[in-house]
């Protein structure tokens, strides 16, 4: 509990306006209770002799209005009345709507149904108008605006707290407590309305200040309070009458009205942003088009590549950034080569940093959170990470270029497949648009899509999911590139279709002679198409090496770890699973990552860093204890 | 075309609930029509004579089913304080209404999506926080305080615009004499609904921006421009255009204060005025109209939601 009052009290000094409004929203508040209390002429009094009196008239700090009646008295209890009639109008919502909304989600079906349609009845009404017409029945009065606009807001708070209530309303905590035979009276009592009370107080803390802007409103029409009661609605409305020889009379109320109702909406966004989970944590943030770096000032020998290889990458590192949390190391110091036309698998389990070094590469990590804070990325010796945007923008798609893990994900699902291909030539070539459809028709055929050109007229919803991967390769082909990253490209297919794309970028890579990066978590994937093999555990390479080499002798006892898990059709055995859990991503091992669960660790692997040891030409393993000597 | 078709019958008992619902408000109410129409001193005789003109000595079902015939013919009914068919107050009202709400809806939705786009592109930078505050502020005013303001300042003060009516009383007339009695209820009136849409635009196109095709457009090296205005604002617009429909709601309630304040002719005033004179039958057929034409404009933007995601074929 002191956790959630430690967040709020953190929200209101990150959140400033929240903290205002809800000062502003006290004084107000303060102001009204004590009103019998104050010093204040009687609210009134009339005095024709001082109508109309200007604000800062001897005695009156507001003026009078036109019946010389003390302004300031007037606000002050004109905002008592309105702040009471707005809390009342959705104390009065609050209850009618939760009620609904918990019997409608708690009991579903026919009653479900029922009110619901209930609900959307009255939501076919213009807001407003529903008031009118309730007010038109009911006869002019403040009691009967109060309940009109309560009305109007009923289907807001049934509606919130039937989707809270139907999500709860079938977990596991409450059909337990249904087969345990408890009454529905005390499950909702009990469980229910816990658990949905946070949504009642967003709804609340949404509608109060419309609520009171709407009873001000019919105050204002002359259709709420009638004289000589007065709220801030009606004061206005009066006081329009003399709105050019005297402006204050109306002018003030209504600032007084504007100023609740800011505050009110103010303090309801805080309070939003606090008890709203998607808003937490950062989670509605928008990622920026290139990842932030941050790096600490490198030494003038790493500004060279150490090699001539096409894509170099040394000491990466991301870690993701969350205010109010932990940072999570995701890759801790990543170091790859590949050649032109070479195939580099890196596996690892999930979690290990692999889709995240692959997006890091080319600055496509999310940021926020994520923020490369170390290392160097060189394409055919170009530091990529040091790149402007514009060279970044330039490289990405025409020189390196994705396959995402899940092609229904990373296609854009309003846009035909044929508009996607061609924008992703158009940005890199000027091709005018009739020659780049061809082209992307091409590149359909390319990748075995059969009938092309009607594919391409099609969204890629109207695509099978080993169709749709095959639209993003061509995508990831059409502009002829040199390296290709591919992130998981086969997982989210069915076996025999993960086959057919192994097959087909194996077969594409000999026609085009294109290097390639294949993200897996499976070596049996992995020994079809790459010549290396990188292995990834808890953000470095554990173990690296030609393929043929790491499965037939894996060095690290991780990597043979990995290679045991794998099934294998009649093999006889079940595969044997890796003991343990990979280390939090919020907290970095001094020593091997690996040791807590490695059966060969030592005192020594926990005690510092273990670096990479050279076991061939070729092959590195970032062991003490290999199980392969060099 | 099937779900075109589908969401029209769906219409048809909406708009049947509705006029039950106007209907049972009305009907029942606390006072006695045929008094309020024939004034407090009215004859015991002349108030029956009256019910059994007005058809209220049948049970209410029935009554119901009469009165509905009635408006589906086009027969709303006489306004007793106007004397004058309803119908015929009602739409020269409501074609007043609908260019002041039209009016205001363009100005909110295209102010509204350029606000929020602009937000969400700049998340957390200080024009971001400057416009979203601009946004809460705009959803709170008061529009009947807001609409005195701007009297204050352009009718009286700078004397640009005038304060009141829709043509001016002498020599008025024309297109261009109505826009200019046009623009301070229209720009008034589309204030808190541009708050609104802008800050639905501004979350709806933060959750797209954070999607994986918008990631993997930058990763094809589309220009940051396309994948903003392009990539990112088609998928938003599709939860957008449901909102601008409600907004749609909203203008068109809300134009009461504005019609109030500005002395606009629509079909609001004619409502608090129906409304004092306990005129029954003229607010029920306001009532209805208003709400019914409501009910068709969140038809329109479900259409066009539907026309452009593909993806809603049911």
């Amino acid at each position: 509990m002191s956790g959630a009052r430690v967040a709020a009290a953190a929200l209101f000094v990150r959140h400033r306006p929240a903290g205002v409004g809800a000062l502003v929203l006290l004084v107000v508040a303060a102001l009204a209770v004590a009103a019998p209390l104050l010093p204040l002429h009687n609210p009134d009094l009339t005095d024709l002799a001082n109508r109309l009196q200007r604000p800062g008239a001897p005695g009156h700090p507001f003026g009078t209005d036109h019946l010389g009646r003390d302004l300031l008295a007037r606000l002050v209890w004109g905002t008592r009345l309105s702040l009471a009639v707005g809390v009342f109008a959705s104390l009065i919502a609050a209850l009618a709507g939760s009620c609904i909304g918990i019997a409608a989600g708690f009991f579903g079906g026919r009653t479900d149904y029922l009110l619901m349609r209930g609900i959307d009845m009255l939501m076919a009404f213009p807001y407003i108008l529903l008031a009118l017409a309730i007010v038109a029945a009911l006869g002019p009065g403040l009691l009967n605006a109060l309940y009109a606009v309560a009305i109007v807001n009923i289907p807001f708070f049934a509606r919130s707290v039937r989707g809270a209530t139907a999500t709860i309303a079938h977990r596991e905590f409450v059909d337990a407590a249904r087969l345990a035979g408890m009454r529905s009276g005390r499950i909702i009592a009990g469980e229910i309305l816990p658990n949905v009370a946070p949504v009642i107080t967003v709804a609340m803390s949404t509608t109060i200040g419309w609520m009171i802007l709407e009873t001000a409103g019919l105050s204002f029409l002359g259709l709420g309070s009638q004289p000589p009661q007065a709220d801030l609605g009606s004061m206005l409305g009066e006081g329009r009458k003399s709105l050019i020889n005297a402006p204050h009379v109306s002018v003030v109320p209504g600032a007084m009205i504007f100023i609740i109702v800011v505050s009110i909406n103010l303090l309801g966004d805080g309070i939003r942003d606090l008890l709203d989970p998607r808003l937490r944590a950062g989670a509605l943030s928008r990622p920026a088009p290139v990842t932030r770096i941050e790096r600490a000032a490198t030494g003038a020998d790493d500004a060279h590549p150490p090699g001539g290889a096409l894509l170099q990458v040394r000491g990466l590192h991301t870690r993701f950034v969350s205010a109010g949390a932990r940072a999570q190391y995701a890759v801790n110091g990543v170091d790859l080569a590949v050649d032109a036309g070479q195939c580099l698998g890196l596996i690892g389990e999930s979690g290990s940093g692999k889709s995240v070094t692959a997006l890091s590469l080319l600055g496509l990590a999310p940021s926020p959170p994520a923020v490369i804070s170390g290392g160097r990325v060189w394409l055919a010796g170009e530091d990529l990470l040091g790149a402007n945007f514009e060279r970044l923008r330039a490289i990405r798609g025409r020189r390196v270029s994705y396959i995402f893990q899940n092609p229904m994900a990373a296609l854009h699902p309003l846009m035909t497949v044929g508009a996607q291909l061609t924008e992703a030539i158009r940005c890199h070539r000027r091709v005018p648009r009739r020659a780049a459809l061809d082209e992307a028709v091409g590149l359909l055929r390319r990748v075995r899509i059969p009938g092309p050109e009607a594919r391409a007229r099609c969204y890629p919803h109207e695509l099978s999911g080993g169709m749709r991967q095959r639209v993003g390769i061509a995508l990831a082909l059409a502009n002829s590139p040199e390296l290709v990253i591919a992130d998981e490209p086969t997982t989210a297919l069915d076996v025999t279709v993960q086959a057919q794309i192994l097959q087909l970028l194996a077969q594409l890579r000999r026609e085009r002679n294109l290097a390639l990066i294949f993200v897996t978590h499976d070596f049996a994937v992995l020994s079809q198409l790459c010549d290396r093999v990188a292995v990834m555990y808890a953000g470095r390479i554990v173990e690296s090496g030609a393929t043929h080499d790491i499965l037939s002798r894996p060095a690290h006892p991780y990597t043979a770890g990995l290679i045991r898990c794998a099934p294998r059709l009649g093999a006889g055995r079940r595969p044997a699973a890796i003991p343990g859990l990979p280390p939090a991503a919020d907290h970095r091992p001094r020593g091997c990552a690996f040791a807590p669960r490695c059966e060969r660790a030592r005192a020594a692997c926990e005690a510092g860093a273990v670096a990479p040891a050279r076991l061939s030409a070729t092959r590195r393993v970032r062991c003490l204890y290999p199980l392969e000597a060099a | 075309m099937r779900y075109v078709i589908r969401r029209l019958m769906a219409v048809v008992p909406v708009l049947l609930g509705l006029t039950v619902i106007v209907f049972s408000i009305l009907a029942f109410l606390p006072g006695d029509p045929a008094t309020a129409i024939l004034g407090p001193y009215a004859t015991p005789e002349n108030v029956e004579r009256l019910n059994r003109q007005l058809g209220l000595d049948k049970p209410p079902a029935q009554q119901y089913l009469i009165w509905l015939g009635n408006i589906l013919q086009g027969d709303f009914g006489r306004s007793y304080s106007l004397n004058r068919p309803v119908l015929d107050e009602v739409l020269e009202r409501f074609s007043a209404t609908l260019i002041l709400a039209g009016a205001a809806l363009l100005l909110c939705t295209l102010w509204g999506i350029l606000i929020g786009v602009r937000c969400a592109v700049g998340q957390y930078g200080w024009s971001d926080r400057l416009l979203t505050l601009t946004a809460v502020v705009g959803i709170s005013v008061p529009s009947f305080w807001l609409g005195l303001l701007a009297i204050l300042a352009f009718s009286v003060n700078l004397r640009w615009l005038p304060a009141s009516g829709m043509f001016a009383v002498y020599g008025g007339g024309g297109a261009a004499d109505l826009a200019r009695h046009l623009i301070l209820p229209a720009l008034t009136l589309s204030v808190v609904a541009t708050g609104v849409i802008a800050r639905l635009t501004r979350s709806a196109m933060l959750e797209v921006l954070r999607q994986d095709f918008i990631c993997a457009a930058r990763a094809r090296g589309v220009g940051e421009r396309r994948v903003i205005y392009r990539h990112a604002f088609k998928a938003a617009l599709v939860t957008i255009i449901p909102v601008i429909g409600v907004q749609a709601g909203f203008v068109l309630g809300g134009a009461v204060y504005v019609e109030t304040v500005f002395q606009w002719p629509g079909v609001g005033r004619m409502l608090v005025q129906a409304i004092s004179t306990r005129d029954i039958q003229l607010v029920q057929g306001g009532v209805v109209v208003v709400a019914a034409s409501y009910v068709l404009l969140n038809l329109l933007a479900d259409l066009a939601q539907h026309a452009l995601d593909p993806k809603i074929k049911t």
